[in-house]
């Protein structure tokens, strides 16, 4: 298969599932077979992508000139490659899961709702894929518009308000600051291609730069940096999977994927070290990170904790992209693996317990952990490998990341990056420990199963998969290293 | 992407296209009103102005190929007689306006069962295709003069059509009755204009006065001619704060009527405003530039601004895209005052783009109305699960209109962006990306609405448009996504037209 063929099928399968589920929709099991098959035939494609990707090969597709000298260009590089593979790995377990949770809560317009999820995918596999800034913006706003149905899926009130917020603040940031940016650039540099070492560097001074630097990262909204983190607590609206894949993978990792992009391929780690402005958003990562841990220790609702922990560790990433050195880097590169892994596994089971009982709030799950000992044990594996114990994924992310804070000379950083791991231990921990104890004493009521049976298999398979998952990165952290290593040049 | 339409045509009509873009629609007009049966006014109508977006086509082509066309009416040469001139600046508003003609004129067939009485069918297509003749008329004439006669027959029967919507709702006689006197007045502003200029240079031919304006530049008859002038078209334009007309036609003409002002009518005015400003007057001009500075500019972000947030708060569908619309002007403006090619070239794209959208989404809102009654947004509730074709073209449109990746509207922006940029305009990109976070307010709104909300019993008795009213809504609405994905021949066109207005109309 020539490459330009390889990257027309990765952007073509997720259309042709969302086609073929609109004219399944009458039959709902040839429907979910065909999200199943594309999901699986995605995954081998971008890992045949990905491993020509490993081995040098020049991977690229370019369309004429559109106007104005624009094209759509599509280039391969070891990040967006490890991007494609998370994405669409994970979609085939979170569409097992989607199956498993969207019948056992009998929710209504499933065909909507797997349409968008191809959708979806399309617009994460052009963001992984893109091979110029253009590009990669038009794909960042296919995945916002085909988040939004998805978001309002119960099309209740709360449901519609939510998603209101969540397409404002996405499409408001990117239009208003984003879009901005990327004119501003394509006006300095003449192009909008993504050059090693940096398209800018050498063509801003550090004010200017700066600007630059801070319209990219606070139009990136779904980076979740504050003041324009509030969108994705309202989204976890949306039912479980949507909150899983989307908003703890490929949304939000598109988000701190193209702020790590920008970073590497647009202003290159030497112009980013020099610039004033790199500071600044730092300071405001370190923030996010620190803030939106304790907002997350006063949630009682789960999905609400887990989602505020999701801002905190998205902005990991755009802390270590603003430490402009390559252990910095290539942590905030790891940070979007492994914290992929984990938080989908921490969602998958608070769906996975709604689906079973019902319950939403933490302070019910009390006991809980008896009745579900493999959901609660897998929220335990993924809670450590978040807050970075070893043998677990999360800890390499966080040693690299620390490993550049010092080797930058911040060691501020350092400092946020144990508080917030103090934090995460405060606030992951209990469900995990409360669900697994005995019941309250004095009421020894444990909640009981909603459902006949408890939580559907399908929806514990998947869960338990990547829970495993987090295991394996630890051990195979040498892969994806090596694999990245080139984007930041030698290792140290 | 065209078909050789030129090669098609014999000989002796190729010479006569500059005229027969005019004729054919002008010539029926008096016909269809004496036809007893609508129906054969309607395919009359429909035949003169599909010949008349034939020949502009080839007009386009033979513009393409060989230059600058001159035609002299009755065989009087110019400067002494009418001339008509057909460039790379006019010859794709012709082309617009009669594809929207087109397509326009298909959607009326449905549309104008319901909103008037039967024997008032005739006539209003007798005033539609005058109306018609007139916007073309405008945009291919070369005679400072002859503009003020073709916008006036234009001006005149819009107003007919405008009042025609009484018979529904009284409230359109009092919308007609303001667009006539504001209309007359921007009329009678130019021709006041015009008749300064003629003092000034004793010339009406358009390319005459534009070399004999350098000479006399610096007196008070052409600084007051140019005002007026300015004045009247920015009127006809809806140039804000001249804009006040232009919501109330909007609202409560019948649909047709509003589809085909709100894709032509501003934007001929807008060509007329172009061609006076960039190839009789010229840009180079001390007081132009303090004009597009102080004025224009101004005026145009205060339009996109202001008008977006009014957009925001209205409870009425069509009045709604009718702030929209002026704040689109508001942004073509913006692009003409930057008086630089790639300004001017990117203000055309976006008029192109935007003439595709908003007749578009008038087209979806009709189609709506016309099973449903209201054009309330409330409404609106949920009417995608009853009619899904009308609401997805809808929303397609309303995309564009955002200025959302991979439709028309995202690259006309980003070039007015880029325009702006390379002179240094900061406040305006900053302007425009206000007025598209508003944007991104009022249509977010309506979708929600269409696509989201719970319908009431209502909203479930909504059909789906009939399919006369379909294609047209997505010929359009497919077009903003093509001209999404490959704009490169609407840019070529633009692009050629910024040309000619900065090489000063000659070839």
């Amino acid at each position: 298969m020539s490459n330009e063929l390889l990257i027309s099928l990765i952007l073509l399968v997720p259309l042709l599932v969302a086609g073929a589920v609109l004219a399944l929709n009458s039959i709902p099991d040839v429907r979910e077979a065909a999200t199943l098959v594309g999901a699986g035939a995605l995954f081998i494609l971008c890992t045949v992508l990905a491993i020509r990707t490993g081995s040098g090969q020049e991977i690229a597709l370019e369309s004429p000139d559109i106007a104005l000298g624009l094209t759509f260009a599509f280039k391969l590089e070891p990040l967006g490659a490890m991007f494609a593979m998370i994405a669409s790995g994970l979609w085939i377990l979170n569409s097992l899961y989607s199956i498993g949770y969207m019948r056992g809560s009998r929710e209504r317009n499933q065909t909507r709702f797997y349409v968008c999820f191809g959708l979806a995918l399309f617009g994460a596999m052009g963001v992984a894929m893109a091979g110029n800034l253009f590009t990669l913006f038009v794909f960042y706003e296919v995945l916002t518009l085909s988040t939004y149905p998805l978001v309002a899926h119960k099309g209740d009130e709360n449901a519609r308000r939510g998603a209101r917020i969540y397409l404002l603040t996405l499409l408001g940031t990117s239009i208003g600051f984003l879009l901005m940016a990327v004119v501003w650039t394509f006006a300095i540099a003449g192009n909008l291609d993504f050059v090693e070492g940096g398209l800018l560097a050498g063509k801003v001074g550090p004010a200017l730069g700066s600007v630059l630097l801070l319209l990219f990262a606070f139009g990136v909204g779904k980076a979740a940096l504050m003041p324009f983190h509030f969108w994705l607590p309202n989204a976890m609206v949306a039912p479980t999977p949507v909150s899983a894949l989307l908003h703890a993978v490929a949304v939000v990792k598109a988000g701190v994927f193209t702020i790590l992009k920008v970073s590497v391929y647009i202003f290159g780690l030497d112009l980013l070290s020099a610039l004033p402005g790199t500071e600044i958003v730092m300071w405001v990562g370190c923030f996010t990170i620190v803030v939106a841990s304790l907002i997350a220790l006063t949630k009682d609702n789960l999905k609400a904790r887990l989602a505020y922990s999701t801002v905190s560790q998205l902005s990991y990433v755009t802390v270590g992209a603003m430490l402009a050195n390559t252990a910095g880097a290539s942590g905030a590169a790891l940070q979007i693996a492994m914290h992929a892994m984990a938080k989908i596994t921490l969602f998958m089971c608070a769906g996975a317990i709604y689906v079973a009982t019902g319950k939403t709030e933490i302070s019910q799950m009390r006991g809980l952990g008896r009745r579900m000992p493999i959901v609660f044990t897998c929220f335990l594996i993924a809670s450590l490998s978040i807050i970075g114990v070893p043998p677990l994924g999360g800890s390499w992310a966080k040693y690299e990341l620390m490993q550049g804070a010092v080797d930058a000379d911040h060691i501020y950083v350092v400092y946020v990056l144990i508080a917030s791991t103090l934090l995460n231990v405060a606030y992951l921990l209990p469900i995990a420990l409360l669900g697994l104890m005995p019941p309250n004493a004095d009421t020894l009521e444990v909640a009981g199963f909603k459902r006949p049976g408890g939580a559907p298999f399908l929806t514990v398979l998947p869960l338990a998969i990547t829970a495993t998952g987090c295991f394996v990165l630890f051990f195979g952290v040498d892969v994806i290293s090596d694999f990245i290593s080139p984007v930041f040049g030698a290792r140290p | 992407m065209l078909i050789d339409v030129l090669s098609l045509l014999p000989e002796s009509w190729v010479r006569h296209l500059p005229v027969l873009v005019v004729l054919g629609p002008m010539l029926l007009s008096p016909i269809c009103a004496a036809m007893p049966k609508w129906r054969i006014a309607w395919a009359l109508a429909l035949f003169g102005i599909i010949t008349s977006s034939v020949f502009a086509f080839a007009l386009l082509q033979d513009v393409m190929a060989h230059g600058r066309i001159s035609y002299a009416l009755g065989g009087w040469a110019p400067p002494l007689g009418i001339e008509f001139a057909a460039d790379m600046l006019n010859a794709p508003v012709l082309v617009l306006v009669s594809v929207i003609g087109v397509l326009a004129t298909i959607f009326a067939m449905p549309t104008i069962v319901q909103d008037i009485n039967e024997e008032k069918r005739s006539l209003f297509l007798s005033a539609y295709l005058l109306c018609f003749a007139g916007l073309m008329g405008v945009a291919i004439t070369g005679d400072a003069f002859n503009l003020f006669v073709f916008l006036e027959i234009s001006s005149i029967s819009t107003y007919v059509l405008v009042a025609i919507g009484g018979s529904r709702d009284r409230r359109a006689f009092t919308a007609a009755y303001n667009y006539l006197i504001m209309g007359s007045l921007g009329a009678t502003f130019y021709v006041i204009g015009i008749g300064f200029l003629y003092a000034a240079t004793g010339t009406l031919n358009m390319a005459d006065m534009a070399s004999r304006i350098p000479e006399v530049a610096d007196s008070k008859t052409i600084h007051a001619g140019f005002a007026f002038i300015v004045a009247g078209l920015a009127l006809k334009a809806a140039m804000f704060p001249l804009h006040q007309w232009l919501p109330n036609a909007y609202t409560y003409s019948p649909s047709f009527v509003t589809v085909f002002l709100s894709a032509t009518a501003t934007k001929v005015a807008f060509y007329a405003l172009v061609r006076l400003l960039f190839s009789v007057f010229s840009p180079e001009l001390e007081f132009q530039q303090v004009v597009f500075t102080w004025v224009l500019a101004p005026m145009a972000a205060v339009a996109a601004i202001a008008c977006s947030f009014q957009a925001v708060f209205q409870t009425n569908i069509k009045r709604m895209l009718a702030y929209s619309s002026v704040a689109q002007v508001g942004y073509m403006l913006m692009g003409l005052s930057l008086a630089s090619a790639a300004g001017l070239s990117a203000s055309m794209f976006h008029m192109i783009n935007h003439a595709l959208m908003k007749g578009a989404l008038f087209m979806a809102v009709a189609g709506v109305v016309m099973s449903l009654g209201s054009s309330q947004l409330k409404d609106f509730a949920g009417v995608a699960r009853k009619a899904p074709w009308t609401a997805t073209a809808l929303g397609i449109s309303a995309l564009s209109l955002v200025g959302v990746p991979l439709t028309a509207g995202f690259l006309s922006k980003v070039a007015l962006f880029q325009a702006a940029l390379m002179q240094d305009w900061w406040w305006a990109v900053v302007v425009l990306a206000i007025s598209s976070v508003l944007a991104v307010l009022y249509v977010g709104r309506m979708l929600e609405t269409v696509f989201f909300k719970t319908p009431g019993p209502a909203q479930l008795q909504v059909k789906e448009a009939p399919l006369m009213l379909l294609i047209p809504l997505w010929v359009l609405a497919l077009g903003s996504i093509y001209f999404g994905l490959d704009a490169s021949f609407i840019t070529s066109l633009t692009d050629g037209a910024a040309n000619v207005a900065f090489s000063g109309g000659q070839p």
